[in-house]
Formats: C-alpha cells, sequence, structure tokens
C-alpha cells in the first residue's frame, strides 16, 4: 500500500511526489513566495501579498517595488 | 452571442448549417474564398466549445459534420503556423535560453505606440479587438489541464487561480476587462465585436483553442502561455500610461497595471513551473514548446504590423 503523499515519495497516482517549495529564487530575477506574507520594504513599508505566488524584486529596478514588474529582463539584456 | 456575419463561401455554408442545424451537406461544403473565410469559420467552430452561439443548438457541439469541417481547417492552419516557425535553441538551461528567445524577438509594439501617440479612436478600436480575447481570457489554458501530469497540472493552476481571481469574480481577469469596457463606453458583451475583428485577431484566437483544445498539442499551448506571459508586464505598463495620457477611466487602467505585477509572477511560474516542469518530464516535447511560444509572439506582430500599418504610426 503506498502511503499518503510525501511518506514514501509518491503521489496517489504512482507518480514521484514534487518538490513544492515556499520560496523560489529565479536566477536573474525575483524571489516568489507562495502563501500569505507581509514583506516590508526598504523604506519601511510593509506589504501583504494577496495572490497564490507574489514575486518580489530583487534587481532594485522595478516601478512598483516591492514587487517585480519584469524590469530586470531589460538589465538583463542590456548585458548589466 | 449570434453566429458572426459570414466573410465568404464557407463561412456562409457553415453558419447556415449551424444556425439550421441542416449539416449534413457540409461534407460538399466549398473551400474558404480567403484566410479571414477559413479562420472565421473556424472561430466560430471553436466557439460552439466556450459559450456557443444563441442561435444555434447546443446539440451540435459535437456535431460528426462540423467537428470534420473544423478538423480540415486546423490541420491547414497548423502547417501555416509550423512552417513560418524558426530554428529552435538548444535543450540545455531551459529557462534562461526561453526568455532570452523571447528578449531577442524584436516585434513592433503596439503598447509603444499607445504610450506615446495613438489617438482616443485608435484606442478604443485596439479594445474592442482585444475584447475577442479578454473575455474568456486564460480560457484556453483551462483545457489543457486535465491532460498533464499532477505536478504540471498543479502547476498551471497556481497560474490559473490568479487569472480567476483567486474565486472571487470581481477579481477575475476577463471581469476586470469587462468593467473597463463599460466605464469606457464600450460593449461588454461576449463576441460584440467580432464582426470587425481582423484576420490577425482571429488567427491569433484560434490558435490558442486549437493548442488548447488537442492533447497532442499541449506543450504548444503552455509554450504559448509562456511567451505571451513574459512579453506582457512592460507592455502593459506602456498600455496603462497610453491610456491615462487619453483619459481613460481608472478600471480600464487598472486592467492593465494589474497585468504588471500578475504577469511578472505569472510568467516565472509559466517557464520555470510549468514549461520547465513539463520538459524534465518529456523533453521530447521541447520544441513544440517553441512552436507555441513563436506562434504567440509571431501573432501578435502581424497584429501590430496591421494596426501600425492602418494608423500609419
Ligand atoms: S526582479 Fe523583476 S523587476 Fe526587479
Amino acid at each position: 500500500m503506498s502511503g499518503p503523499s510525501g511518506t514514501d515519495g509518491m503521489s496517489g497516482t504512482g507518480e514521484p511526489s514534487a518538490d513544492h517549495p515556499d520560496v523560489i529564487l529565479c536566477p536573474g530575477g525575483p524571489m516568489l513566495l507562495r502563501g500569505d506574507h507581509v514583506v516590508q520594504d526598504e523604506d519601511g513599508n510593509e506589504h501583504r501579498t494577496w495572490r497564490p505566488v507574489s514575486a518580489v524584486c530583487r534587481c532594485g529596478a522595478s516601478a512598483v517595488k516591492p514587487w517585480c514588474d519584469g524590469t530586470h529582463k531589460v538589465l538583463r539584456k542590456r548585458g548589466n | 452571442m449570434l453566429t458572426p456575419e459570414s466573410r465568404g463561401s464557407l463561412s456562409e455554408v457553415v453558419f447556415r448549417a449551424m444556425r439550421t442545424g441542416e449539416t449534413s451537406g457540409l461534407a460538399e461544403a466549398p473551400p474558404s474564398d480567403t484566410a479571414e473565410d477559413a479562420q472565421l469559420t473556424l472561430w466560430a467552430l471553436y466557439e460552439q466549445h466556450y459559450r456557443g452561439f444563441e442561435d444555434v443548438s447546443g446539440e451540435l457541439e459535437w456535431d460528426p459534420q462540423l467537428i470534420g469541417v473544423r478538423r480540415g481547417l486546423e490541420q491547414e492552419f497548423e502547417r501555416t503556423l509550423r512552417a513560418r516557425m524558426p530554428e529552435v535553441p538548444e535543450p540545455d538551461g531551459f529557462a534562461e535560453k526561453f526568455f532570452d528567445f523571447v528578449a531577442d524577438h524584436d516585434g513592433p509594439s503596439l503598447a509603444a505606440h499607445v504610450h506615446r501617440k495613438a489617438t482616443e479612436e485608435q484606442v478604443r478600436e485596439l479594445l474592442r479587438h482585444r475584447t475577442i480575447y479578454h473575455l474568456k481570457e486564460a480560457d484556453h489554458t483551462t483545457w489543457v489541464i486535465p491532460r498533464l501530469s499532477d505536478r504540471v497540472k498543479a502547476a498551471v493552476m497556481e497560474l490559473q487561480f490568479d487569472e480567476y481571481g483567486g474565486g472571487d469574480p470581481n477579481l477575475l481577469h476577463a471581469h476586470l476587462f469587462v468593467r473597463g469596457l463599460e466605464d469606457s463606453g464600450l460593449d461588454s458583451e461576449y463576441g460584440a465585436y467580432i464582426n470587425e475583428a481582423p484576420l490577425e485577431v482571429l488567427e491569433e484566437n484560434n490558435a490558442m483553442s486549437l493548442f488548447g483544445l488537442n492533447r497532442r498539442l499541449r506543450a504548444a499551448s503552455l509554450g504559448f502561455l509562456a511567451a505571451f506571459e513574459a512579453t506582457s508586464s512592460g507592455p502593459s505598463r506602456r498600455m496603462a500610461q497610453g491610456l491615462k495620457r487619453l483619459g481613460f477611466p481608472e478600471s480600464m487602467i487598472e486592467y492593465y497595471t494589474e497585468h504588471v505585477e500578475a504577469d511578472a509572477v505569472h510568467e516565472q511560474l509559466a517557464v520555470r513551473t510549468i514549461c520547465g516542469a513539463l520538459l524534465e518530464e518529456e523533453p521530447d516535447m521541447h520544441d513544440d514548446v517553441y512552436f507555441g511560444a513563436w506562434t504567440s509572439l509571431d501573432l501578435e506582430d502581424r497584429y501590430a504590423e496591421r494596426m501600425l500599418k492602418q494608423w500609419a504610426a
């Protein structure tokens, strides 16, 4: 018998269980946060997440900080 | 929504058969007169699987004759799309290569035009065209969900849940667009502007349905999604700035500002947790992911080229 998901590394359909981290650091891009968090920005203001997954800017160039707005891709393209 | 006005011999014959339910003669349907005739016919046949038409019986959704016409049109369409495809990057380091592929693609930008130069009338025309997709935003991806492994399925749901407002109809993206349309004095009824949708809009819409409704094309559907999301944040910001410049209502501006933030999340999910995971499980789907991605980029280019030429911008 296979146990509940996670106990034997298999899910109910016989597929191996997948990694599902709370935080994902995207190379050259944002930090993804799963679930509810309060993010304090550089000025000390607090921002509550409200999406299933939120992207926090790590490049410093977003116009909607603390969230990512994709601007990191422009920096990357310029080779910074 | 009623069946659209026909745009040639094929759409005329097929729409009449749909309205009357007399589909038996469709085996001898005439060929399409133009690409527009073919694409409008295909669009209406796909639409039976979304919200349907008030003047067509729901019984016809799986009518073998209509499905037969659809098959012929979609095979031809898929051949056309595949013939347009460039070479794709090597499969190693998928996420970074994919983002580069999208970033290196330099197409004409409608958002840049709206940002600085477009007139109010031009933007209103653009918004009317965008209703064809935005009023069923994200639905084409939902078709793919039952065709995926547990891991990829859950990843797609994580993204789709946000598209559908996290379960709150007021936050559902298509509904945000409805509010923007209404406040802008435009018709928010589903399909209201189909008769003025140009070929390129029909092609874009049909490609999404083609990939979504054919299980074998699931990787193309997810690749389309990834490229679509990865080209959304920046252009959405410029759209919002242009709408502000022209004095459009706050709700329409908000539709686009919401996409700046949402799609910065979605592009990471679509490329990494969705397409990346799919390719770890099914590496032979690599080229189809790019087929979908290229189709998304190329069809938007074609639409932008047409409109910028028409507006002589
Ligand atoms: S990480 Fe995306 S804009 Fe900074």
